[in-house]
């Protein structure tokens, strides 16, 4: 079989059978802990500019942020940005609970379908999972509350993001995900976002809007009161 | 110039046993006409302005993106240390990893050679009653030459990254393992757009490059709806999770794999790393390394299919797992090659690429990475010219990500192309002869002060020489600058007899 090929040929490569019980145990440690290497220390920084830093880092990245003091607050901003753009105010929502429990009638022309994305979808709501101070990335792990397609089929993305939910570096979103669990924990599939879809294929420049979003908006919630920024 | 496909796999028979890889066998290799093809592409004045535009845009994003970022070298140390270790555990990560995948309710296809990888994709495809597959960027891909072998099978890949896309349609391979249309001028796209896309209005504008983009955009999306099965490659599989990870920033890999009803990532076996926060420090080397970005994106975890309760994504997710030659790799003085991550820095920062672009090498991989690689993955025989077309100058080895060291690993090349004989006889007996001078230490100074003597008798007060008898190919592209004094030794020596 082509595995043992494979395997037999890399042993014989390091000149060794198969790992000895205590190197075994070794590595097996190594996985458990998943340790941490240098992180850098550009997101280090206090919650304020932690925060501030994540809105920067979108903004350089060609997405744009509207800052909210609360969750009621979304439907209207929402609405907003549609009209601010000129764009339709119909989209898909992600079937998220703390999705579908915001004040949707504070903005009655908003129409929205709590689903998947289908490919004539123009614009898609998502719940941010989390977000990535260090590059302005958000993380957007798959689940029936949070489907995939939102991230990729519309033109126009908008995340409904928690500021509580910004952390400074990627480590730390990893640790979010395995929450105490052990193995087993990923998703099916985790995306980390950076601005909207782009490619620089022809003669190296670059162009937004390749096949994915043309355009990513985030609704951040100031729902942390140490994460403010200086009155 | 074009690498051509060859059909039919009885090609590969006449390149015999010293083919021991079995690799793609459907992929015309030119390397040994690495001098003719590099002579061509100096002469194309196509190419020649797309390389000049291309290059110094690279170099500076990658440079503004390191002065960004003061621990980038700091990094690169973890970076290389992450990949040894992986490296030298590779059998029992890779037996964590599959175990991990397949906990995830994935399947992993173990090949040891392109034949066997190419024959399980088909045999997925062909399961899963597949009419079009649309694909990812991936450079094993190219490297087993899978499209043929579906299109020989009555089953249509389709390339979705925009520059794959225009390259599917030329019938050609990338030139760059980052940016495949490195080659090309706007004119080009627009040229072939209007040439394949017959269906719409021959007299539309592409007033920018927008308008190309956005055609491409409308184009793709008809084929990411309609396929059957996606393909991508992975630039990092991880073993805690039984995870493959792909970097994009066009989205077109993400549509490729939550579309279709099964997903099928192709990855060698190098690719794993150990775990989730190891992949993290090398993500931070990659983009910064590639395009000067601080973060691709879209940088996309996959782990198994489709769960329960989901509302998308595969039902199936394949992993073919590809060695190919690679294990052969290991333990041997090539071992730090299979820490590359394919960032393409190597070849952005090359003279030698930048002056004859990508197709000149011959086969898949480019540029100093490819000079390495191609050799150790089809035979010395085959890609002798490649350790040879570099200047030695080290620019790759001083940008590399994880710090291989590139121009070592092309001198060994050179060294066990020398063993076997395979290097051309007029350089065998000019270096017998520097031998047989170099041996004898007052031969050698006797010679060296005559041919001092003779350079300055022909120069005759000038300070260099346009051409010069016996080696006129070597002053046709350069003047060879006449010694100014005496030879080192006798400067040296009467340096010492004044002190
Ligand atoms: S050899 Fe180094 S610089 Fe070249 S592609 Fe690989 S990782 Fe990048």
């Amino acid at each position: 079989m082509s595995k043992d090929a494979i395997l037999g040929a890399i042993r014989r490569g390091l000149k060794r059978g198969p790992l000895p019980a205590d190197q075994r145990a070794m590595i097996d440690g190594r996985l458990a802990s998943h340790p941490r290497h240098l992180i850098p220390a550009r997101s280090r920084l206090p919650r304020p500019e932690q925060v501030a830093l994540f809105v920067a880092n979108v903004g350089k990245e060609f997405g744009t942020v509207a800052r909210v003091a609360d969750a009621d607050a979304v439907p209207t901003a929402i609405a907003a940005y549609l009209a601010q753009q000129n764009l339709a105010p119909r989209f898909v929502l992600a079937p998220h609970p703390d999705l579908a429990a915001l004040p949707w009638a504070s903005a009655p022309m908003l129409e929205f379908e709590a689903r998947r994305a289908q490919p004539d979808d123009l614009v898609a709501v998502q719940h941010g999972y989390a977000a990535i101070a260090e590059t302005g990335t958000l993380m957007l792990p798959s689940g029936p509350e949070r489907p995939t397609t939102l991230n990729i089929l519309a033109e126009t993305e908008i995340v409904v993001l928690r500021a509580s939910r910004i952390v400074g570096a990627y480590e730390e979103a990893w640790d979010l995900l395995r929450d105490g669990r052990t193995g087993g924990f990923m998703p099916r599939n985790v995306m980390l976002v950076t601005g909207p879809s782009r490619s620089a294929d022809i003669e190296q420049t670059l162009e937004l809007g390749a096949h994915g979003p043309r355009r990513l908006h985030v609704i951040l919630i100031d729902d942390d009161p140490a994460a403010l920024p200086a009155p | 110039m074009k690498v051509r496909r060859c059909r039919g796999a009885g090609f590969a028979l006449h390149w015999g046993p010293a083919f021991r890889l079995g690799v793609a066998a459907l992929v015309q290799i030119t390397s040994p006409a690495f001098k003719q093809n590099a002579a061509r592409a100096l002469a194309d004045a196509g190419l020649q302005k797309a390389l000049g535009k291309a290059k110094g845009a690279f170099l500076q994003r990658r440079a503004e993106a390191v002065a960004r970022l003061p621990e980038f070298e700091a990094l690169r140390d973890i970076g290389r240390d992450i990949k040894n270790h992986t490296l030298a555990n590779l059998d029992a990560y890779l037996e964590t990893y599959a175990a991990n995948v397949e906990r995830a309710g994935g399947t992993v296809h173990w090949c040891s050679t392109a034949e066997e990888a190419r024959a399980a994709v088909l045999g997925i495809c062909q399961r899963a009653g597949a009419r079009t597959v649309t694909k990812g960027k991936s450079m094993i891909s190219e490297e087993i030459a899978v499209n043929d072998h579906l299109e020989a099978h009555g089953i249509t890949p389709v390339e979705t990254d925009l520059g794959e896309y225009i390259i599917q349609l030329r019938r050609e391979h990338p030139s760059h393992i980052i940016a495949p249309a490195f080659h090309l001028n706007r004119e080009d796209w627009e040229a072939d757009f209007r040439r394949m896309h017959t269906d719409l209005d021959p007299n539309r504008v592409f007033a920018e490059r927008r308008d190309i983009l956005t055609e491409a955009r409308t184009k793709l999306r008809e084929r990411f709806l309609a396929a059957d099965v996606g393909i991508t490659g992975a630039n990092f599989l991880i073993a805690e999770t039984g995870s493959s990870v792909i970097v994009t920033n066009e989205g077109n890999g993400d549509l490729t794999q939550t579309l279709p009803r099964v997903h099928i990532a192709l990855a060698s076996i190098e690719k794993v790393v150990p775990t989730l926060e190891d992949a993290t420090s090398l993500l931070r080397l990659l983009a910064r390394s590639a395009t000067g970005q601080d973060f691709s994106v879209y940088t996309t975890f996959s782990t198994g299919a489709r769960r329960p309760a989901d509302l998308d994504g595969p039902e199936e997710y394949h992993v073919v797992l590809i060695d190919n030659g690679r294990s052969n790799m290991i333990g041997s003085e090539f071992q730090d090659m299979l820490r590359c991550i394919r960032c393409a820095a190597c070849m952005n920062h090359c003279p030698v690429y930048g002056a004859t672009g990508g197709h000149a090498y011959g086969w898949v991989y480019p540029g100093p990475m490819g000079s390495v690689l191609t050799p150790s993955l089809v035979g010395v025989d085959k890609a002798a010219h490649l350790p040879n077309a570099s200047t030695f100058c080290g620019k790759c080895e001083s940008v590399c990500p994880v710090k291989i060291p590139l121009p070592k690993l092309m001198r060994h090349w050179r060294e066990r192309e020398f063993e076997r004989h395979l290097t051309p006889s007029a350089v065998r007996s000019n270096l017998a002869l520097w031998a047989w001078f170099a041996k004898r230490p007052g031969m050698y100074r006797a010679a060296t002060r005559a041919a001092v003597g003779a350079l300055r008798l022909i120069a005759r007060g000038r300070g260099a020489l346009r051409s010069l008898p016996l080696a006129g190919g070597w002053t046709e592209g350069r003047d060879l600058p006449v010694p100014e004094g005496g030879t080192f030794m006798s400067r040296y020596a009467k340096q010492q007899r004044g002190r």
